[in-house]
């Protein structure tokens, strides 16, 4: 079977074409938002956005703007498809990730259209391996309503110092507490647990605190198993938007750099849990 | 019947049980088959229930410092015995530092390979004639280098994943593909200039209808892909050549050289 795979005169009629010399700047940041098995991609000129949700209550976006990919070609305003994103790593991840030195899986990622699958093109030393995944219709994604207007607490942080703070989080606790204001203590992480309560506090002239604009105090509590999964993403990245509007939402936004030093960034949008009470 | 054997060499000894490991990988029971040049570690597996089968021969002389055998009767001198390779390789594996390794055929109660002190406990069986005349019969089959093993691993290891059924096909252009299919998704794997073995065709076999096979002609067969990573995964030997004989629908057989040692590999067909 004859593969056309680089050639420029191809006649195929595909509605977005996204290329990559080293699939690992794709596959990195979809890890970090693996925790359910269906994304939803959204492909625009500017490039493409990766969403996961759970419950609608959370929902993970990955964005990777069109200038991060050696080839980003798109023939409609807005190309929309999900896909089963195990299913994807899997495929991107085929030659089995290496992590060796000069050694990269380069990707051309192929679409049609409705009702067509995914196609991906991945080659690494001469190898090629086409992968053909299904397609459902896209879902809706909830929309936040997240806009800057009504944020009323944010700072920023380095994502050292949070690193350590979330992987030492009391898994009992059933919340994850988050207080921001503009007096003491600023900013603050607590759990409940089975062994007690603990808090982890971030002083505004902390190092680590490189922007603090609280203005009022706020305290709201998260669904733990909504939040956990948002580590891996910190993980990934050096620095971490934490905001907060008047409904209680939170939006949390990392600055991830992929192996080329490229920026690309991973969004988490989480409802406040039910029995909140606002100070 | 007699068998005694001697290994002195201590890269030869962890030469051997290097071998003895890799094969207690592939199947817990196999036969072992002693000849004056050569042992053979042969499993015949029962293709009817997808059996997977297995051949490995060793020159005696390129390990053992002293060999003697005396088999059933000098028409047929050999000597077959059933051996869970798991108990060799363990048994080994104890008496790496020993100056000198003993391996005997006694017989105490029962018949025993015996491994310096140690007694590993054995029955007997039937001689086993391995069936090889099944390649030789079938005209379609491909026979191809293999891709670097640790590609191949990677990739079944991924395709494992994502379904339990693989295609291998090849041809004599040097191409070989590996395909998996489920309702999610499809992955294919193109391997290219890797190359075919001189005796590469089925033309000289009974004068079969295709003399000269049209070289872009894939020979295929759907195997389990646990048995071919269960293959991959039990590598312990850098092969000087590793090979594979694909007869379409029927038996992927793979073939591994090292200096003094040849893996055989046969992972049956599945529908």
């Amino acid at each position: 079977m004859p593969l056309s795979t680089q050639s420029q005169a191809d006649d195929e009629p595909y509605v977005l074409v996204a290329s990559l010399d080293n699939a690992r700047n794709l596959s990195n940041i979809l890890k970090s938002i693996t925790f359910k098995d269906h994304a939803i991609f959204s492909a625009t000129p500017n490039g493409l956005k990766v969403t996961v949700e759970d419950s609608k209550c959370m929902q993970a976006n990955a964005f990777i703007q069109a200038d991060i990919f050696q080839e980003f070609t798109i023939k409609e305003d807005l190309v929309g498809f999900q896909v089963n994103l195990t299913v994807l790593l899997d495929c991107l991840n085929i030659f089995g990730g290496s992590t060796v030195q000069g050694v990269s899986t380069a990707l051309r990622m192929c679409y049609r259209g409705y009702g067509y699958p995914l196609t991906l093109f991945l080659e690494e030393g001469g190898v090629v391996t086409v992968c053909k995944i299904n397609t459902q219709e896209p879902e809706e994604p909830v929309d936040f309503d997240f806009c800057s207007n009504n944020v009323t607490n944010k700072v920023i942080l380095l994502s050292e110092s949070l690193k350590e703070a979330f992987s030492e989080l009391d898994m009992t606790s059933e919340v994850l507490q988050i207080t921001m204001s503009p007096s003491q203590p600023y900013f603050r992480l607590s759990t409940f647990g089975n062994s007690g309560n603990a808090h982890y506090d971030y002083p505004k002239d902390s190092e680590m605190m490189e922007l603090f604009r609280c203005t009022t105090t706020q305290t709201n509590r998260y669904k733990m198993s909504l939040l956990k999964p948002s580590t891996k993403a910190l993980a990934l990245s050096c620095k971490v938007s934490v905001r907060t509007d008047s409904r209680g939402f939170l939006s949390l936004q990392y600055l991830v750099r992929n192996d080329d030093g490229q920026i690309c960034f991973v969004e988490y949008y989480c409802c406040p849990d039910e029995e909140v009470e606002e100070e | 019947m007699k068998f005694r054997g001697k290994i002195i060499d201590v890269a030869c000894l962890n030469h051997f049980t290097r071998v003895v490991t890799t094969i207690s990988k592939l199947t817990k029971i196999c036969v072992l088959r002693l000849t004056p040049d050569n042992l053979f570690f042969v499993l015949s597996g029962k293709v009817a229930n997808g059996g997977v089968s297995m051949w490995c021969e060793l020159s005696q002389a390129n390990f053992f410092d002293e060999y003697q055998m005396e088999g059933v009767s000098s028409e047929d001198n050999e000597i077959c015995l059933e051996v869970t390779p798991e108990n060799l390789s363990r048994a080994l594996k104890t008496v790496q530092n020993a100056k000198a390794v003993k391996l005997k055929l006694t017989k105490k109660h029962c018949p025993c390979l015996t491994i310096a002190a140690e007694l590993v406990r054995l029955t007997w069986s039937q001689t086993v004639l391995f069936i090889l005349h099944l390649l030789t019969r079938v005209s379609s089959q491909v026979s191809i280098y293999l891709p670097p093993l640790k590609t191949m691993k990677n990739v079944v290891d991924r395709m494992k994943n994502l379904s339990n059924f693989l295609v291998m096909e090849a041809n004599l252009n040097g191409e070989m593909n590996l395909k998996i299919e489920t309702d999610l998704v499809s992955v294919t794997t193109h391997f290219k200039d890797l190359g075919n073995p001189p005796w590469g065709d089925d033309a000289s076999q009974d004068g079969g209808p295709s003399q000269s096979r049209d070289p872009e002609d894939m020979a295929q067969a759907r195997v389990d892909i646990r048995k071919l990573q269960q293959f991959l995964m039990g590598q312990q030997v850098n092969p000087s050549k590793a090979m594979c004989n694909i007869v379409h629908e029927r038996v992927v057989h793979l073939i591994l050289l090292h200096e003094d040692v040849s893996l055989q590999y046969f992972i049956p067909a599945v529908a």
